[in-house]
């Protein structure tokens, strides 16, 4: 089965054709540059390099985030609308399950791939590898990184750290968790493109219409909203 | 009559999505609509006072797959009979536009269609023509919650900005007097509603600026008239709500239509248009209306309200001409907030 992948949901812009069990063209760059005027030529390039042709594939899968809110939206929007108007099934993955799946193929245990999210927070989630299989421990979510450390230390296990964004967090990670903590080769921090298509390949095929990313946070002025509403209600 | 095969039909789907309206629209041969969906978030932002551009955002993802088959539904077309793909690349809400862009490049790499990113604005001025059909020299009086320019168009796909707004749109000065008035958004339709039943009793400016000058400014009679309140507030008195929107409006629309009148004649135009959103004001109509029947040679045309708010149509009738004149876009086509309508499609 010819599968797309498209990951844009933080800085690495990434790309990837596999089919049958063979990576047949991957695109990967790891720059401040705008997605929305690079992805979709990067697609036809890499997509007229393969020698495919868009009605040839069969399914699109999408790095669906957490990640930066635009960003994530530019490949999302880009992969329903191609898996609509092409009529083949469309996938979500989270970005961060993508860092997870490659870093921790060749190790056992817990796995936390991290994504910066500024005032000391991270976009986070907590896999289990074990024999070349992952399981989500805990769900993606945003927290303080010295909270999410506090939690992780308690596993008495070592953790796995995978992301392009350690060195903003090394620090507290190491002096907190000590050995317990582990870091991935730079090499692996990039989410591969290739891995996001394999995760997606024999998934469950989401409602292309209603989908959408996974943002996690609410948009500010909806939060606020909610606050000021639910005082009111209290009143 | 016999020969109507050999009748080109030209199809173009439009997509518009750089504010709160996610929309999209088939148009044949320039002029016909065949579909025109839009989807409004107007009830979602409500709440918040105004468009907020990260929820504008949100649901332009939720809704554009939807708004794209209702429309292919409603024509009944395949993407194979479409000739090409018109996308608002901009002026409007960056992360908004986004959205419309990047499914236009979807579309157009899926079904290999030539792609054509068009000004906001030429889409407004082009909605005229899904109603009559252009004669030039022309002008067009485009106000808008985000725009208020004279624009002059000698032919097809030509745009000459000879007249703008140096500080907020007339559809802004709506909107914060219709706040100061502690009316709810959006408050240009309340104003205006509201204007119908006063009388332009107050005394407030008008900013014509240099002589000669088609620019606009709104900036001081909005101050003007939260001034006004203010003292009236400071001495106790009560001004009449009414009263005070009829003599804002006045003052606005005795602005527009003065400059407007003026250009159309200096030009020598044959027809004037009115596009964009404040086009729903009915005294702006009203006045329009009035000045042009007294003047000679001069066609006036407005469009009815559906096609003077965002909608896709406009863009695809700005796309019919732009692709006709040779214009493509590749696929690092951008969304571009601050696009310029003179230096674009000139
Ligand atoms: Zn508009």
């Amino acid at each position: 089965m010819k599968v797309l992948a498209i990951d844009t949901s933080n800085y690495p812009l990434g790309i990837a054709l596999i089919d049958d069990q063979q990576v047949i063209g991957e695109y990967i760059t790891n720059v401040k540059k705008n997605h929305s005027v690079r992805v979709m030529p990067a697609i036809e390039n890499l997509c007229r390099e393969c020698d495919i042709k868009p009605a040839d594939l069969e399914k699109i899968v999408v790095a669906e985030g957490p990640g930066s809110y635009t960003g994530v939206r530019i490949g999302v929007t880009i992969a329903k609308t191609l898996a609509w108007t092409l009529q083949i099934p469309l996938v979500g993955v989270s970005s961060i399950e993508v860092l997870a799946a490659s870093a921790a193929r060749y190790f056992s245990g817990y796995v936390a791939p991290l994504f910066d999210a500024r005032r000391g927070q991270v976009y986070t989630g907590l896999y289990r590898s074990q024999n070349g299989s992952l399981e989500t421990v805990k769900k993606d979510q945003l927290v303080l990184a010295t909270d999410w450390t506090e939690h992780l230390k308690e596993l008495s296990e070592p953790v796995l750290f995978v992301g392009n964004d350690l060195p903003i967090h090394r620090e507290v990670l190491a002096n907190m968790m000590g050995d317990q903590a582990r870091f991935a080769h730079y090499t692996e921090h990039n989410p591969r493109p290739g891995e996001l298509a394999h995760l997606g390949l024999h998934r469950e095929p989401v409602d292309i219409h209603t989908f959408v990313p996974n943002y996690i946070r609410l948009a500010e002025a909806e939060a606020k909203w909610l606050e000021g509403k639910k005082e009111n209600d209290a009143k | 009559m016999g020969d109507n095969m050999s009748e080109k039909k030209q199809y173009i789907l439009g997509i518009e999505t750089s504010c709160d309206e996610t929309a999209v629209a088939i148009v044949k041969n320039g002029h016909e609509i065949v579909a025109n969906i839009v989807a409004s978030q107007i009830e979602s932002h409500k709440r918040f006072g105004g468009v907020v551009p990260e929820i504008a955002s949100r649901h332009h993802v939720e809704q554009i797959t939807i708004v794209i088959e209702e429309a292919m539904r409603v024509a009944e077309l395949q993407f194979s009979d479409l000739d090409a793909i018109a996308v608002t690349e901009g002026p409007g809400l960056v992360g908004a536009l986004l959205i419309g862009v990047n499914a236009a490049k979807a579309l157009s790499f899926a079904h290999g269609i030539p792609l054509v990113g068009i000004h906001h604005i030429a889409g407004h001025i082009y909605a005229n023509r899904l109603i009559k059909e252009m004669d030039f020299p022309l002008l067009s009086l485009v106000v808008s919650g985000g725009h208020t320019e004279l624009v002059y168009m000698k032919e097809h796909g030509h745009f000459e900005v000879i007249g703008e707004t140096r500080d907020d749109a007339a559809g802004e000065a709506y909107d914060k007097v219709a706040r100061t008035l502690k009316m709810p958004y959006p408050g240009g339709p309340h104003i205006d509603r509201l204007a119908a039943v006063g009388s332009p009793v107050i005394d407030l400016p008008r900013a014509w600026l240099e002589e000669g000058s088609y620019d606009f400014s709104f900036s001081g009679l909005k101050s003007a008239v939260i001034n006004t309140v203010h003292n009236a507030e400071q001495r106790g008195e009560v001004i009449a709500p009414e009263d005070l929107a009829a003599s804002f409006q006045q003052s606005v629309i005795d602005v527009l239509v003065t400059k407007t009148v003026r250009a159309a004649k200096q030009y020598s135009v044959k027809q004037v248009l009115l596009a964009g959103g404040v086009a729903a004001n009915k005294g702006l109509r009203s006045t329009l209306e009035k000045e042009f029947a007294a003047i000679e040679g001069v066609e006036l045309i407005i469009p009815p309200l559906s096609l003077c708010t965002d909608n896709a149509a406009m863009i695809a009738a700005a796309g019919s001409v732009m692709y006709e004149k040779g214009q493509r876009s590749d696929f690092t086509l951008n969304a571009n907030p601050g696009l310029d309508l003179s230096i674009h499609n000139s």
